[in-house]
């Protein structure tokens, strides 16, 4: 058992929840994700670690209710059954940050992928680099953690599909705008935002890493459930990725094979609630 | 004496294809003691040299003539850490009773059965086969909890040495935990025969991605050895046109939702796919565990395999359950694309029909293509069960030396390493559970020597 010191909702939709994990993030990189289970019944859930503190070995994760497993952990209260981590490799900028001195960085965040976005441009604020953020959503409301990426981004653009905050629009437009201003582009978000991003930095030849985040099972390369094509080739999300080349990633198939579970996924939301329901009454 | 074996007694196929229990039911006494009654006790017994581990098993069925199946295990324990797993799951009919002289004219001895029946009256009546262990204060740690694993865990921690098994997954057991059906393996069984080696001081640590949370060099700085037993890797896919189709999956995913994650209980949170047609390609061990399950979940399960049923590498008894079980065997057919609908659903696979050929240097035939015979089959789900090819998650950040194929390269079993020891399929590539035994069992004679 893990303690959970806290597992609050930060969104209409979203929680971010504290965990005591200290294996988990001892060594954790940027862009590294871990796997956790409720309970000794349930589902192993990837989530990108979203923030950690290496002494007091706390791990920060940030997971939208999209589902029965999700609306499981969106219940826990003082622990949870498991955590493994860190899995996959950590960002590639993050994992070198030498190599990438001089280079101008901008971060394109959808929706809850500001939560794997924000302790990279955390980690490449602390080693001295300026890296620009543009964080889109469909409201206000879903606009997450604000202050703590603003406390670490250089410039920060918002947008919005309603208008209700930042800019009216969607994020490849204020990227394609000032797209001249950088040599790598880091997406992560809805596989449509990515792939849209990556149309944009195509054009201009812009170097383009995301973050994929296909359905899963071990975490470990023994199943290949989230293999994804990159350059025509299958490659496994846990254990080659989790991020790749944005301009090598087939975005429609992985758009496809998302919804291989669809109707089970329905089905068991609905006897999730349920079962949920009784256990608190 | 009669030459025909005590048969054991099964569910019938048409019960077990409708749940998950085990198909084999075990020996009663009855059938221990006639089957033990046969044999022979041969002063030179040629089974024991057929036993990748040796179990003295003359001297082991002679206690359970005597009735005495305390002493029975006590004879087994010496040798094996598992045996109520060796018992259901090592190919027998290749190791010990292979070389039965019973079987010469009829019969030979069915040790595993034999075997399954002592270790399982063990578990039941908590038989305690270690007598108390002096500890040496020397410290070893073991990556991976699959049979290499605790195999080496158990010989180690009987002899004194403080041993800590390091598993990524939730669950210890590695493939015997998510690999093998409950109805060849039940999970409680695997679940007691690691109990008892937590009784014997061995401490699991679950959730321990060695390689990203705990490095190898970590390791070998903190401990007096180190054995790698991280297993086979990553599942192999064909590289055909259509592979990526949302019902193409690996034998090891199907496997590792059902027995890992039970998601053949209805009230199960990990979903399985619930097709109507299944073809699940390859002729393994592996193959016959996916093809079983599937049929058990209401699917209509083939197995499709390009050789002919000779070469099915799967154990004879593996390949006689499912084909009482109703599974439809095509064999010399292998896919050649998989054809899908426009939201990427498999609706069927374009194969063709094989041709043997001469047998190659490494005694198998190869086969060809008869391109004119190509057609077409429907089904909704197609399960790849091909093998696998090496991960070296766990080896992340160590200079290891790797053979051309990707394998840990062992002289014995000591890798390139100081004090660093790997068996198993991380050293062989995909094998067999007992042979994943035998190289943790000969690791830990390593180690001991060399700790001395």
């Amino acid at each position: 058992m893990y303690k959970v010191h806290y597992n609050k909702q930060i969104s209409p939709d979203s929680y971010e929840m504290l965990i005591e994990a200290p294996l988990a993030v001892k060594r954790a990189i940027p862009g590294q994700f871990v796997i956790v289970m409720t309970k000794e019944d349930s589902e192993r859930i990837p989530l990108t670690i979203y923030d950690y503190d290496k002494e007091k070995g706390l791990l920060w994760i940030i997971y939208q209710v999209i589902g029965a497993s999700t609306e499981e952990l969106s219940h826990v209260k003082d622990e949870i059954f498991s955590v493994v981590g860190p899995l996959g490799n950590g960002n590639e900028i993050c994992s070198d940050p030498e190599s990438f001195k001089g280079k101008r960085i901008c971060y394109v965040a959808g929706g809850v992928g500001i939560a794997p976005v924000y302790p990279q441009v955390k980690f490449l604020h602390d080693n001295g680099f300026d890296v620009d953020v543009i964080y889109g959503s469909r409201n206000k409301e879903l606009l997450l953690i604000r202050d703590k990426i603003e406390a670490v981004a250089h410039n920060i653009t918002y947008t919005t599909d309603d208008g209700s905050f930042g800019t009216k629009g969607f994020v490849t437009t204020v990227l394609e705008e000032n797209i001249n201003n950088y040599d790598i582009v880091v997406a992560i978000g809805p596989i449509i935002m990515m792939k849209n991003v990556a149309e944009v930095t195509r054009k201009h030849n812009v170097k383009t890493i995301v973050s994929m985040n296909p359905l899963m099972v071990d975490g470990s390369g023994m199943c290949g459930a989230c293999r994804c094509e990159v350059d025509g080739k299958p490659k496994f999300a846990c254990i080659h990725g989790p991020e790749f080349d944005g301009h090598k990633i087939d975005f429609d198939l992985a758009l496809k094979r998302m919804k291989i579970y669809q109707e089970e996924e329905k089905i068991k939301w609905d006897q999730m609630k349920a079962l949920l329901a009784k256990e608190e009454a | 004496m009669e030459d025909k074996k005590v048969k054991g007694r099964l569910q019938s196929p048409e019960e077990r294809i409708t749940n998950f229990n085990e198909v084999e039911y075990g020996f009663n006494d009855e059938e221990a003691l006639a089957e033990a009654s046969r044999c022979l006790h041969c002063k030179v017994p040629r089974c024991v040299e057929g036993c990748p581990v040796n179990i003295m098993i003359p001297e082991f069925i002679a206690h359970i003539k005597d009735g005495d199946i305390k002493a029975a295990y006590e004879v087994i324990s010496r040798s094996s850490s598992l045996p109520a797993i060796c018992g259901r799951v090592c190919p027998q009919e290749k190791q010990c009773e292979a070389m039965c002289v019973k079987g010469i004219k009829g019969d030979a001895i069915s040790i595993g059965s034999l075997e399954r029946y002592v270790a399982d009256q063990a578990l039941i009546n908590n038989f305690n086969a270690t007598k108390k262990i002096e500890q040496n204060g020397k410290r070893i740690a073991i990556v991976g909890s699959g049979p290499a694993g605790l195999t080496c865990a158990g010989d180690l921690a009987k002899a004194g040495y403080d041993v800590t098994i390091f598993e990524i997954l939730h669950k210890a057991g590695g493939v015997l935990t998510y690999g093998i059906p409950e109805f060849r393996l039940p999970k409680d069984i695997v679940a007691k025969e690691v109990k008892s080696l937590k009784k014997l001081g061995v401490r699991i640590n679950t959730n321990v991605p060695i390689g990203n949370a705990i490095t190898l060099n970590d390791l070998q700085k903190e401990y007096d050895a180190v054995f790698v037993g991280s297993g086979a890797g990553l599942p192999k896919f064909m590289g055909i046109p259509g592979e990526d189709a949302n019902e193409v999956f690996s034998a090891n995913e199907i496997l590792t939702r059902i027995n890992l994650m039970g998601a053949y209980k209805d009230t199960s949170k990990t979903p399985i796919k619930n097709l109507k047609k299944a073809y699940v390609i390859g002729g393994g061990n592996v193959a016959m565990d996916a093809v079983r399950s599937l049929k058990r979940l209401g699917v209509d399960a083939h197995l499709m395999y390009r050789r002919s049923e000779e070469e099915l590498p799967a154990r004879k008894m593996e390949v006689e359950h499912a084909k009482d079980e109703g599974i439809v065997f095509d064999v010399l057919t292998n896919p050649v694309r998989i054809l899908t609908d426009e939201n990427n659903s498999v609706i069927g696979m374009e194969v063709v029909n094989m041709v043997l050929g001469e047998a190659g240097e490494d005694g198998r035939r190869s086969v060809t293509e008869d391109e004119k015979s190509l057609h077409k089959v429907d089904c909704d789900m197609v399960v790849m069960a091909l093998g696998t090819s090496p991960n070296h998650e766990a080896l992340k950040g160590s200079d290891i030396n790797l053979s051309d194929r990707g394998l840990i390269v062992v002289e014995g079993t000591k890798t390139s390493l100081d004090n660093v020891y790997a068996g198993g399929d991380a050293v062989t590539g995909a094998a067999t559970v007992i042979l994943a035994m035998e190289a943790g069992k000969k690791a830990a004679k390593e180690i001991i020597d060399n700790l001395k």
